[in-house]
């Protein structure tokens, strides 16, 4: 009697090792982007800052990259991005946890099947629609209803479409955070004469704090990369502000980084100069600080996250 | 039921509704197993009790008289509807949404689903200590002193929660740290944690749904001390899958069999040396189940 084949078959062989480099080739493509996309940022903002000092960009108060004076002073910038991220942030976290709550604790599995499509629509809705209801709908709305003198460009409505823009990023992350609380915990503090709302607040969302937060960071480093609701709200106005005047801060126009760089790459600005250089270097700074943020959101679900297991 | 009373644990309950049924005459002998505090007054009663969850009955035409300070053990086959009769009794049921209950259960007379009974309010009555430990990842003084404070019972909490630890039998070994995280501590002490929790705000029941089916024999005859011993001043009502531990522990004995049907309830000694149904004896020797 002969011995079965288990022998290697050429083409089953080949086929496999060409599938196993097709799908590395795929993961390495969006490495290489991204590695080639930070080189660029690092090649070009060094070439920036051989003409303009390091230390004038981080501390300078005037942005002005084409109007004499000529000025390359971040700050104004990072002002203006300072004012969208606090003010969709005082939109989007209380509304996205809540409504996280709501979903994770109060809602049945009905009006959970209905209710998270709905919000993921929120989030598929093109940021340059949320830009034009934010300009076209929303300041004339403020305008009419609040008795304050609101600029045509101003980063109340900017920065309130945009913590639009994100409540679906908040919430989703954080009902899932708060979905993962074992049961457990709910039916101890049930069976302890708990409320619904007790069990809520004191045991699933701490449980749950560390998904939480880092939802709220997530969601607000996509607030600070935000670029077309600012560009089209928010106004072109690089000034400082006052974080002791709230309504300096919203009323009147700004720019934040990501509208200033769209300013600089669609505006008419010739040659290889300073002005044209500087875009890569506020680039550098954005990059720098959402990634700082997502790494801190990284940080903080590893931390935190065994202590429940 | 819908207000809270606060009764010592030394005192006979002062409600104004006590038990219209002191137990059957002729079934319920003084148990000689039992604690010397025992009495024979029914403190909780099942009539008629019925539980669906969707189409499927859980529960079939329930009668039991459980008596105050004593250890009942609910005991029969997977899916007898053990654990369901357990959540029945402090409405966990009704977090299940499918769940459906017919019939009356009285605690000190009142039927618990009456329309004017909040659940939240009965389960301050009725502690329960779940299959696997279940302490929140908070310190062990914080786990403790959870129902004090959702209850409104936040005054001398340190006090209460040094008892309730006392009372578990976990008060030495934890002295040291009770600003410890509740998860750090082994899993026997992590249940005796959670029996601590469900004491300290005092309640009248405490319910037990295998307390130790996750532990070790070593940490199981600790729990088994410990249910004993809080007899003394509790009505337990404690479901196992183990005879054993039923024959053990309890004064009182209930068998499910399944279909969620009752079988046969009496003192623990009678169900297990000389039960009047032939499937109980069946169940008990090991022949079915």
């Amino acid at each position: 009697m002969s011995q079965p084949d288990f022998s290697h078959d050429g083409i089953r062989t080949a086929r496999g090792t060409a599938f196993r480099y097709l799908f590395m080739l795929c993961a390495l493509l969006s490495i290489l982007t991204t590695v080639a996309i930070i080189l660029t940022l690092l090649i070009d903002a060094v070439d920036f800052f051989a003409q303009v000092s390091l230390v004038d960009f981080l501390t300078g108060t005037r942005w002005s990259p084409t109007n004499e004076p000529i000025a390359f002073g971040v700050l104004p910038l990072i002002s203006g991005t300072l004012v969208i991220t606090i003010g969709s942030a005082l939109v989007a976290l209380p509304i996205g946890l809540l409504t996280a709550i709501y979903l994770s604790e109060y809602a049945s599995d009905r009006q959970r099947a209905y209710l998270k499509p709905a919000l993921e629509v929120l989030a598929g809705v093109p940021t340059v629609v949320y830009g034009y209801f934010a300009l076209v709908y929303v300041t004339p709305a403020i305008d009419t209803i609040l008795p304050v003198d609101l600029s045509t460009f101003n980063a109340l409505s900017a920065s309130i479409m945009v913590g639009i823009m994100i409540i679906p990023m908040v919430s989703s992350i954080s009902e899932d955070a708060m979905s993962a609380v074992p049961d457990s915990l709910r039916q101890a503090s049930y069976g302890l004469g708990a409320t619904k709302f007790t069990v809520s607040t004191s045991v699933v969302v701490p449980a749950a704090l560390s998904g939480i937060f880092s939802s709220f960071i997530l969601a607000l480093s996509r607030a600070i990369g935000e670029t077309m609701i600012v560009a089209i709200a928010a106004g072109q106005t690089p000034r400082m502000i006052d974080l002791t005047d709230p309504a300096g801060m919203f009323l009147d126009s700004i720019q934040p980084m990501t509208s200033a760089m769209v300013q600089i790459g669609t505006g008419d600005i010739v040659g290889q100069g300073p002005a044209y250089k500087s875009l890569f270097a506020v680039g550098l700074t954005l990059f720098v600080i959402t990634f700082v943020m997502n790494l801190i959101s990284e940080l903080v679900a590893s931390r935190y996250r065994e202590v429940y297991r | 039921m819908t207000n809270e009373q606060m009764t010592s644990s030394e005192t006979e309950p002062t409600d104004d509704q006590l038990a219209p049924t002191p137990g059957t005459d002729g079934l319920t002998d003084t148990a000689d197993s039992g604690a010397d505090t025992t009495t024979d007054r029914t403190l909780l009663e099942a009539r008629n009790l019925d539980v669906y969850y969707g189409e499927e009955q859980a529960l079939s035409d329930v009668d039991i008289e459980i008596p105050e300070k004593q250890v009942t053990a609910v005991i029969g086959p997977s899916g007898c509807g053990k654990s369901t009769f357990l959540r029945c009794i402090n409405r966990m049921n009704d977090l299940v949404d499918s769940a459906r209950v017919e019939g009356e259960l009285r605690f000190d007379g009142k039927n618990v689903y009456d329309d004017d009974v909040d659940p939240v309010a009965l389960r301050r009555k009725i502690g329960m200590v779940f299959q696997s430990p279940n302490p929140f990842p908070k310190s062990i003084r914080d786990n403790v002193a959870y129902g004090l404070k959702v209850q409104g019972k936040d005054d001398d909490v340190d006090t209460k929660v040094r008892t309730a630890l006392e009372r578990a039998a976990l008060l030495e070994e934890v002295e040291d740290q009770l600003d410890s995280s509740g998860l750090d501590l082994s899993g026997g002490q992590q249940q005796r944690l959670c029996i601590a929790r469900a004491i300290a705000p005092d309640p009248d029941v405490i319910l037990m749904d295998e307390p130790a089916s996750a532990l070790d024999p070593v940490a199981t005859s600790k729990i088994e001390d410990l249910i004993e011993d809080l007899a003394e001043e509790y009505t337990v009502i404690i479901v196992t899958h183990n005879m054993q531990q039923a024959a053990r522990i309890s004064d009182k004995t209930a068998v499910f069999l399944t279909g969620g049907e009752l079988v046969e309830f009496d003192d623990t000694n009678k169900i297990f040396e000389n039960p009047e149904h032939e499937r109980v004896e069946d169940y008990i020797t090991g022949k079915f189940g």
